[in-house]
């Protein structure tokens, strides 16, 4: 299994000087199965350059943690979504009140954006996202719902040989009184739990998080003590603060490595690729 | 195994709480009760941990307000869970240091994305407390 990280950026895009580093696109990561199998992990402004690379395809999965927006401003620019022989699969949590069509026309619609999803020429199939596991091509996927306002889920993904978890948007210390709690009373953690790769939340500092309680992140603290609890093998940060300069990140990183992590740290940069 | 995170939420919301709540799942085993309820339980949730659904319908026997035992199939939260609806009634119990109380109770079932059924929560308060 190969993952390429195509954006790694939190809540707003964040072009300039001060994130070429680390990148300023928003979340997107694609994972290519040994089989060639393409899924495509959140929407945000990264995945146009994602649609620039892939090619000829005959089909590709793109699977939604949540709709906020910069977990889906990107979709529109897509490049498959134009290809009449491309079927595009878009998975994305379970809703009570609507299904995934009607939130997505909210943005893919006059006057935000002016294509709307019915003129898309590929063929395209909207799916809720079973809780649970499922199988798209040769990757074993499961998702849960995950800590974060409004229904959002993060995915385990596994090639039977190896395994990978995307939680980027989670604030599994949201009410805990002892951070972290038991493996079952954690958010999260099935997913996470002995993976070869986390790629996790780590929108904060330590000292900023009391500021945002509730507003469904991690502090940097908390994505260390998650991935000890859930025995994973490697760290790699993402979903940085727009407001967190390449350097603000490199010392947030440092400091964290000095306290010796029980696996290994890995700052999430945008273009990075890691073979599983 | 990691409990939903509905079950999660719920539980650490409970803790916040000043009102006596107790969580259960779908199977209606005890999951927690908070710190106030444990004054009308009769003993720290730290001390009874989870209980299955058999067990604690034993040590925590609930009676109607007559005195007359609620058999395992009429208690509320069990109707509640069976029938998927809110249950509100008041009735005696047992607690763990031996001491009936009377107490009024609301069962939420907690349904899930999807229509999972979760478990319930059980909001209650002493109706004469001493």
């Amino acid at each position: 299994m190969r993952v390429t990280l195509w954006g790694t950026r939190g809540s707003l895009p964040s072009a300039g000087p001060e994130t070429l580093r680390y990148g300023g696109n928003t979340s997107c990561v694609e994972v290519r199965g040994e089989d060639g199998t393409l899924l495509v992990l959140d929407a945000g402004t990264g995945i146009r350059r994602l649609g620039a690379t892939v090619g000829e395809i005959p089909a590709v999965d793109v699977l939604l943690t949540h709709l906020h927006m910069d977990h889906l401003q990107g979709l529109g620019f897509f490049a498959p979504l134009y290809r009449p022989k491309v079927q595009v699969h878009i998975w994305g949590p379970p809703s009570t009140t609507m299904d995934l069509q009607a939130r997505l026309v909210r943005y893919l619609s006059p006057p935000l954006f002016p294509v709307r999803l019915r003129e898309l020429p590929c063929d395209l199939v909207l799916l809720d996202v079973p809780l649970g596991r499922f199988t798209i091509g040769a990757l074993e996927v499961a998702a849960a719902l995950v800590s974060h306002p409004g229904p959002t889920v993060g995915y385990r993904i596994s090639d039977g040989r190896v395994a990978m978890a995307y939680l980027p948007d989670h604030e599994p210390a949201l009410g805990a009184r002892h951070f972290p709690e038991e493996p079952k009373w954690t958010s999260g953690y099935d997913l996470a739990a002995g993976v070869d790769l986390l790629i996790h939340d780590v929108q904060y500092a330590d000292a900023e998080y009391p500021q945002y309680v509730g507003w469904g992140h991690s502090a940097i603290g908390h994505a260390l003590a998650f991935a000890a609890l859930a025995g994973a093998r490697r760290l790699m940060t993402f979903h940085h603060n727009p407001t967190h300069s390449d350097d603000d990140l490199d010392r947030l990183i440092e400091t964290a490595r000095r306290g010796e992590p029980p696996f290994e740290l890995i700052p999430g940069r945008e273009g990075m690729t890691i073979a599983l | 195994m990691q409990k939903p995170i509905e079950l999660i939420l719920m539980r650490q919301l409970a803790s916040y709480l000043a009102m006596p709540i107790l969580i259960a799942d779908r199977e209606g085993n005890l999951l927690y009760y908070n710190q106030p309820a444990e004054a009308i339980l009769g003993r720290r949730f730290a001390e009874t941990g989870e209980m299955r659904s058999e067990e604690w319908v034993q040590t925590l026997p609930l009676y109607e307000e007559d005195g007359s035992p609620i058999p395992p199939e009429r208690r509320p939260l069990l109707v509640a869970l069976r029938e998927r609806r809110v249950v509100h009634r008041r009735v005696r119990i047992q607690g763990l240091d031996g001491r009936s109380r009377r107490i009024e109770s609301t069962v939420l079932p907690l349904d899930g994305q999807g229509g999972r059924s979760l478990g319930g929560a059980i909001i209650f308060w002493e109706l004469d407390p001493s």
